[in-house]
This record gives C-alpha cells, sequence and structure tokens, in this order.
C-alpha cells in the first residue's frame, strides 16, 4: 500500500502543498455531465488554418523529425524576430536572443527559474492564469500577488504595486490582454508600470499570448516603451491567435545573458520544441493568409453579442477589450463564483469557470469564454438569462 | 467588407436583433441598411446552400468552357447577356485564359444538358466553341465543406 510508503511525505514538499488548479476541479465536475454548453474552454473553437496543418503535414513528408537546435530552427527565430519588431516594437537579434519553447508555459517557467533565486518575490496581478502562482513556487520564488478591481477595468496601476513592492522583489510579470478579464492596457497604463520597473530596478517578464486578439484599438506593448527591452523577457506564441493549442508552440524573447540562461534549462530538460511545430509557426509567420483577420472578426461579434445579452440580463461585466474572455460580476445574486457556477451547470448545463479559479480576488465572478460558435454564445446567454430571472424572483421573496 | 454583409453571408437568416448586438449596432439601424443594401442591388438575394448529393435529385450540371467573339458595340457583355438569359445557365462569368466564358448548366439528364449545348448554346452567333465537364460530386459551395465535420474535440473547461 502506498500509505506503508508515505509517498506524500516523501515528496517534494513545495509540489505538495500546491494545490491542484481550481479549473481542473471543475472540469472534473462537469465531464459527469452531458450536453454541457461549454463557455469554459479557454482555447479557440476555430481549427488551425489549413495552410499551416497542409504544410505541416509536408513537412512530416519531407522529414523534419530530428532534433532542431536547442534554440530552435533558425529560420524561424529569424522570422520571430521581424514579426516581434514589426508588431511589438523591439529588435532582438535571431542569434541569441530569441528561444523557441513549448507553447509559453515553458518559456513562462524558464524565465522564472532562470531569474529567481529561493526567496526572490515576484510581483504578479490577479485574476490572472492559473499557472502563474504555481510556476512562481516551483522556482522557489515568493508569489506577491496584487489584486487588479472591476472599477479599473482590471487594469493594473502603479499605486496597487507600490503597495506590494518590497527591496526583494525582483521581477513583475503582467499578461495583457488578460486571461481571465478580457483586460488590456493602454499606453499610457503601461507607461506607469514602466515608470516603476524601472525606478524599482526590476525585471520584467510580459506575457503577450493575446496580443493579437485586441478589439478596440491597437495592442501596445510595454517593451516598445524606451528602457524596457533591456530588462524584459516578451513571451509570445501561437495558441490563441494561430489557434494552434495543440502545436505547443511558444517563445521568448530578451536581452541575450537571459535568453542564454533560460536556454540552459531548456536544453537539459526540453533539449527542442517540437520540429514539426516549428515548421508549422513558420508557415503560420511567412504565409499569412485572411485567417487571423476573420477570427478575430469573429470573437468581437460575439464578444459585442455577449456584452448586450449581459446588458439585457443586467449582468454587470466591464467591456471585455482582449483575449476571449469575459468577466462578469455575479456578486448580487447571492451565491459565490463557485456555487453559481455549479448551478448554473446544473440548472442549465452551461460551463462557465468560477473566477476564483484565478485567485482570490475572482470571488464574485465568473469566467465566459467566448472561444465558441456564435450558436453556442446565443443559446448559453438565452440559459443564463432564464437561470438569472429565477435568482432575482428567488431573491425577491426574501 | 462591410462587417454588415459579412455576418449576412455566414447566415443571411440572422435576425436582426441579433446582428445588432453582434455589430454594437442599434437594431433599426440594421434593419435600415439591409434594406438599403438591398435596394442598391448590392444584395441580390437569399438562398440556401444544399449538399444536393444528399438529395439524389435527377438533375446533372456541366461546366462549359465557351469561346466567343466579342461584339463591335457591347463588347462581351452582349453575348454573355444573351447566354445568361437561358434559365438553364445557372451561374456565368467572363474569364481571363484559354476560354472566354465559364458556364455552370443545370439539366435533368445528360442528354438534356447535350441539347442545350449543341442547339441553343452553340448555335448563338458570336460563339465559336464550347468545351463541356460534367460535375460529379461537391466537396465544398460558398465556402461550406459538404462533408459532415468533425465533432468538437476540445476539453469541455480549459485554462
Amino acid at each position: 500500500m502506498n500509505d506503508s510508503l508515505s509517498l506524500r511525505n516523501r515528496l517534494n514538499t513545495v509540489v505538495r502543498d500546491i494545490p491542484r488548479s481550481g479549473i481542473r476541479d471543475f472540469f472534473d465536475i462537469v465531464t459527469t455531465m452531458k450536453d454541457v454548453l461549454s463557455l469554459g474552454i479557454g482555447e479557440p473553437d476555430f481549427d488551425t488554418p489549413w495552410h499551416v496543418r497542409e504544410s505541416t503535414v509536408f513537412a512530416l513528408e519531407r522529414g523534419a523529425t530530428h532534433y532542431t537546435s536547442n534554440l530552435g530552427y533558425l529560420e524561424l527565430r529569424q522570422a520571430l524576430s521581424s514579426y516581434v519588431r514589426k508588431n511589438f516594437g523591439a529588435e532582438y537579434n535571431p542569434d541569441n536572443e530569441v528561444l523557441v519553447t513549448v507553447g509559453v508555459s515553458e518559456a513562462l517557467d524558464l524565465a522564472l527559474r532562470a531569474i529567481i533565486n529561493p526567496g526572490d518575490e515576484v510581483l504578479y496581478h490577479e485574476p490572472c492564469y492559473v499557472s502563474y502562482r504555481a510556476t512562481i513556487l516551483f522556482a522557489h520564488g515568493v508569489p506577491l500577488e496584487v489584486s487588479t478591481r472591476a472599477e479599473d477595468g482590471f487594469r493594473l496601476t502603479r499605486a496597487m504595486l507600490e503597495a506590494r513592492v518590497t527591496p526583494r522583489t525582483k521581477v513583475l510579470m503582467l499578461n495583457f490582454p488578460n486571461n481571465p478579464t478580457g483586460a488590456v492596457m493602454s499606453r499610457a497604463d503601461l507607461e506607469d508600470i514602466a515608470a516603476f520597473v524601472k525606478e524599482r530596478d526590476l525585471l520584467l517578464i510580459t506575457d503577450e499570448i493575446y496580443a493579437e486578439l485586441t478589439h478596440d484599438g491597437a495592442h501596445t506593448s510595454i517593451v516598445s516603451l524606451p528602457g524596457l527591452r533591456e530588462r524584459t523577457v516578451f513571451l509570445h506564441g501561437f495558441s490563441k491567435a494561430w489557434a494552434m493549442t495543440g502545436f505547443r508552440l511558444g517563445y521568448a524573447c530578451g536581452p541575450a545573458p537571459l535568453i542564454e540562461a533560460m536556454m540552459k534549462i531548456h536544453q537539459y530538460t526540453m533539449l527542442c520544441a517540437s520540429s514539426l511545430s516549428q515548421k508549422a509557426a513558420l508557415e503560420a509567420l511567412t504565409h499569412p493568409g485572411p485567417e487571423l483577420g476573420n477570427m478575430l472578426d469573429e470573437y468581437r461579434r460575439r464578444r459585442n453579442y455577449l456584452a448586450a445579452a449581459f446588458a439585457d440580463m443586467g449582468v454587470d461585466c466591464i467591456r471585455p477589450l482582449g483575449a476571449f474572455y469575459a468577466f462578469p460580476s455575479v456578486a448580487k445574486y447571492g451565491l459565490s463564483s463557485r456555487d453559481f457556477a455549479l448551478q448554473l451547470l446544473q440548472e442549465e448545463k452551461v460551463a462557465v469557470v468560477p473566477g476564483t479559479a484565478f485567485g482570490a480576488c475572482g470571488e464574485g465572478f465568473i469566467r465566459c469564454a467566448y472561444a465558441t460558435s456564435m450558436d453556442n454564445v446565443k443559446e448559453a446567454m438565452r440559459r443564463m438569462g432564464r437561470f438569472i430571472e429565477r435568482r432575482q424572483a428567488h431573491g425577491q421573496t426574501h | 467588407m462591410d462587417q454588415l454583409l459579412k455576418v449576412l453571408q455566414m447566415n443571411a437568416l440572422e435576425s436582426r436583433e441579433n446582428i445588432a448586438r453582434m455589430l454594437g449596432l442599434p437594431a433599426d439601424e440594421v434593419a435600415r441598411r439591409i434594406s438599403d443594401f438591398e435596394a442598391r442591388g448590392i444584395i441580390r438575394g437569399y438562398q440556401a446552400i444544399l449538399n444536393e448529393d444528399q438529395l439524389n435529385l435527377d438533375k446533372v450540371t456541366a461546366v462549359i468552357e465557351v469561346k466567343v467573339t466579342p461584339q463591335r458595340e457591347g463588347g462581351f457583355d452582349t453575348i454573355a447577356g444573351r447566354i445568361a438569359r437561358f434559365p438553364e445557365v445557372k451561374t456565368a462569368y467572363l474569364m481571363s485564359g484559354s476560354y472566354d466564358l465559364l458556364l455552370f448548366v443545370e439539366g435533368t439528364n445528360l442528354r438534356e444538358v447535350a441539347a442545350f449545348v449543341s442547339e441553343r448554346l452553340s448555335s448563338l452567333e458570336g460563339v465559336l466553341s464550347t468545351a463541356t465537364h460534367f460535375m460529379l460530386k461537391t466537396y465544398k459551395r460558398h465556402g461550406i465543406l459538404m462533408q459532415q465535420q468533425g465533432s468538437d474535440e476540445r476539453l469541455t473547461v480549459t485554462p
């Protein structure tokens, strides 16, 4: 029996003490039910553009089945460097400042492990992607969460950071457009953060995986601001805008010493990202078709529909400006996020993710992903409207 | 292209209210703009896209390449207009390359289409030659794949 071996006590204590992702928990409940309409899926419903898939098949036929350079194919790094220069406004040398990784998740892990000494503090904002806190802890860092708030449009402000920062703080992590809130940062917002980072002499890790999915106006990257590139690891990948989640392809750009350190870990743990996925990414960058624009248009229409539907049913929701998430408040219905999500699932078979999966300050909110067909969005909104009407009628009798 | 037209091209049956929500416009403005597109002849009709192979219709479709002599006044338009008016001709394009007009012609059987080509089309003044190809199977029409697509294989909840 495992108990006699006390396997649990022999585990690494950091790993043992980190709770499973709240989203995993909820997933286990959802999978016990049939015919669920899911607004809980954090990945595009679109298939990867056909030219990318077709060229991946071709690459397989041609025998691109070997290890690549640890950094990734040079040709891909060159294409990435030029894409980042054009779209994010920062120059990176493809020879030693670009590292191709297994998704942004690996890149984030590498960046933290490359930078953090045990006990170093990492500032990050919540609600945020489910892995941030755990990844900091795995790197033996000390997570310092900063709560963003609906009344600020879930944007991060300098004042929030000033209230949390200490002399032991080494890194700030950013993620805009944001999962789960759909928030984006304006240039002026970013300038405040940039000034803070420079004055406190911090390093910055910016996860801009949703950059292309910015709905009103263009995305601004913090790396394009003066003096930031030198102290920043920029993370991006193909999962979201190109609908390539299963390819697991991301990349990091940064000053050579940081990329070199990240490469060392990558080299000894991962060796290289999948050769086929790298070929796919190269095709995606070098032959851009109409697919990205069409997907963005469709996400925007769904976003508009959701926002209008929430407004009609009296649900408070800050306007989602990026990614494919809306993060409405459900606090006024007298249920915790988790109970709201559970009852919505049980009564109407609509899956949403409780805001608490993304940090304690997500209490009172739910994440609704609109990476699902317009028909599903419409039907989900109809059912949620019905659910809320019942909640309100119930509330009035008490 | 206009966002409203894009939505209608994807689903012309979408209600005005839903389109209004998707585009962030008032519903009456959507209705007004659609009427305007119709009045200006930009929207010329609404049709269902059928997978006809599933219906076992008594119907054949021929794709016909036609070489013609352009007329002195009116160029290709006059002869193309005369050809396009035949109800058998469902689609007609002026093409660059080794022929001039490309027609999609429908009939109940091969003989009927053959009769149309030999008796109606080839005998028109200005038609120099035709090459007729019969369609065997439809894989995609108007951007829609005719095969059943696979179901959503994504996990129901992901971060």
